[in-house]
């Protein structure tokens, strides 16, 4: 039976990770490679680098550093961040991402998805979705979660994954950050909605939120977080030793 | 010297990227005499099966290939390049393959249960059959590997080397004589996979 995965995020600024990240074994924290190559003998299924990066500068240090992970590290990598077009796919996916994940770029230009799904498989596109209660509706939010765009996100989901979407990323803008556990009943009700794979982001504090996600949910494909990855809060390895003793498929 | 056959279907960075990690004198190859030149082969492939096969010929290297391998020379396909092995696909029409391995390649919807997603997509563990293969020598039954498809070989069970659980067993690789075949990836499978590559760069000419 395919396993859940579990995927850490990486933000990626001028070349360097950032979020001051912390590990005793660890003499940089803060170089892409060294923290890809740690986080690949942890046992992480699959890395997602995002490009936070403004300047063009900063996003030839990205593809540079993204060519430098994907020669030495052998599992799948996802790269989101400024990918805003076609062009974008490419020159991210000739530097050895396996998958690429579009936000604001979809909801800027609705067709962007199936102009890469056509080109390079559904499998290859990730929609990424940043979702906030608005008067209790689910609503998609652009720039980082900063505008409402007033779209219904289900809706919005459904449309993009019509059109060759093979992955959604749900990032509950409610519960990131707070430490409390995934939005479950945003992830339930996105389930309920699509048949390609999903992944949960947002909300994570500790192992015991990821297995009541994968429990209460049986229908979620992945669990994605950053911090209390990069902190050490949780450790790759005791979590998926903790949802395997919970009966839950993974890959040790 | 092993040839990654370039016939312009994907992208063979990470492919190059894992025969170079596990020490491979490895080549991006696009001409018939890089392959005559070769020790072994690696037949690569992403997308749909009528446009890599359409592509495949288009390139000159179709007969090459299969000549080769006709000779002995170890040949690996990898994803869709497994698929390419097979007589013939089912994807979109019927489209015909190399014919290094009898049998065929079906979509694996209707063939598993409806609430299962396609593709089958994620780490998967690989299952050994009776059938030993020297590429898997240097991982354990049950080692998880990477899989992304939505078509399966069905061949003789003879051929299959493992298989994975998806509802159904389906056909993760398969030998006949120096025709191997991976439908997962193993360039993007961990040590598992790096491990497979190994073995396959080891085997004797």
């Amino acid at each position: 039976m395919i396993t859940k995965r579990i995927i850490p995020c990486l933000d990626v600024k001028d070349g360097r990770v950032v979020k001051g990240v912390n590990f005793e074994d660890l003499s940089d924290v803060s170089s892409p490679v060294d923290l890809a190559r740690y986080y690949s003998s942890a046992g992480a299924d699959e890395l997602v680098f995002y490009d936070i990066t403004a300047s063009a500068e900063g996003r030839r240090l990205f593809t540079d550093i993204l060519t430098e992970v994907a020669s030495q590290i052998f599992i799948p990598l996802t790269v989101g961040g400024g990918i805003n077009t076609v062009a974008d796919f490419d020159r991210v996916l000739k530097c050895g991402a396996d998958k690429v994940s579009v936000n604001s770029g979809a909801i800027k230009n609705p067709a962007l998805i199936g102009e890469a799904a056509k080109l390079y498989g559904d499998q290859c596109v990730v929609l990424s979705v940043d979702i906030k209660r608005v008067d209790g509706v689910f609503r998609v939010f652009a720039r980082g979660g900063r505008d409402n765009t007033g779209l219904e996100a289900i809706d919005w989901i459904k449309r993009c994954t019509q059109n060759g979407a093979g992955e959604v990323v749900v990032n509950s803008i409610d519960t990131d950050g707070v430490k409390k556990g995934f939005d479950l009943e945003m992830l339930d009700a996105v389930c309920n909605a699509v048949s390609v794979p999903v992944i949960a982001s947002g909300g994570a504090g500790n192992i015991a939120h990821f297995t009541e996600l994968f429990k209460a949910l049986p229908k979620v494909d992945a669990g994605l977080a950053a911090s209390i990855f990069h902190f050490g809060e949780v450790k790759i390895s005791d979590l998926k030793q903790n949802l395997k003793q919970n009966g839950i498929s993974v890959r040790l | 010297m092993i040839a990654i056959v370039d016939y312009g279907v994907g992208n063979l960075f990470s492919l190059k990227s894992s025969f170079l990690s596990v020490g491979a004198d490895v080549k991006i190859c696009k001409t018939a005499d890089e392959l005559l030149a070769a020790d072994k082969i690696i037949l690569p492939g992403v997308g749909a099966f009528r446009d890599a096969a359409k592509k495949l010929a288009a390139s000159g290297l179709k007969e090459v290939i299969i000549n080769e391998a006709k000779n002995g020379k170890p040949l690996l396909g990898i994803c869709l390049g497994m698929q390419l092995l097979f007589e013939k696909s089912f994807e979109y029409g019927e489209h015909e393959g190399l014919g290094l391995i009898k049998g065929e390649i079906v979509p694996l919807l209707g063939e598993i249960k409806s609430d299962l997603k396609i593709p089958h997509m994620g780490w998967n563990a690989l299952n050994f059959t009776e059938n030993e293969t020297p590429i898997f020598k240097n991982i354990k039954n049950g080692d998880h590997v990477y899989f992304v498809h939505s078509f399966y070989a069905k061949t003789a069970a003879r051929n299959i080397t493992a298989t994975a659980e998806y509802d159904i067993n389906v056909t993760a690789s398969v030998q006949c004589g120096n025709v191997f075949g991976c439908q997962f990836h193993p360039e993007k499978s961990g040590d598992t996979g790096l491990n497979i590559l190994k073995a396959f760069c080891d085997l004797e000419d």
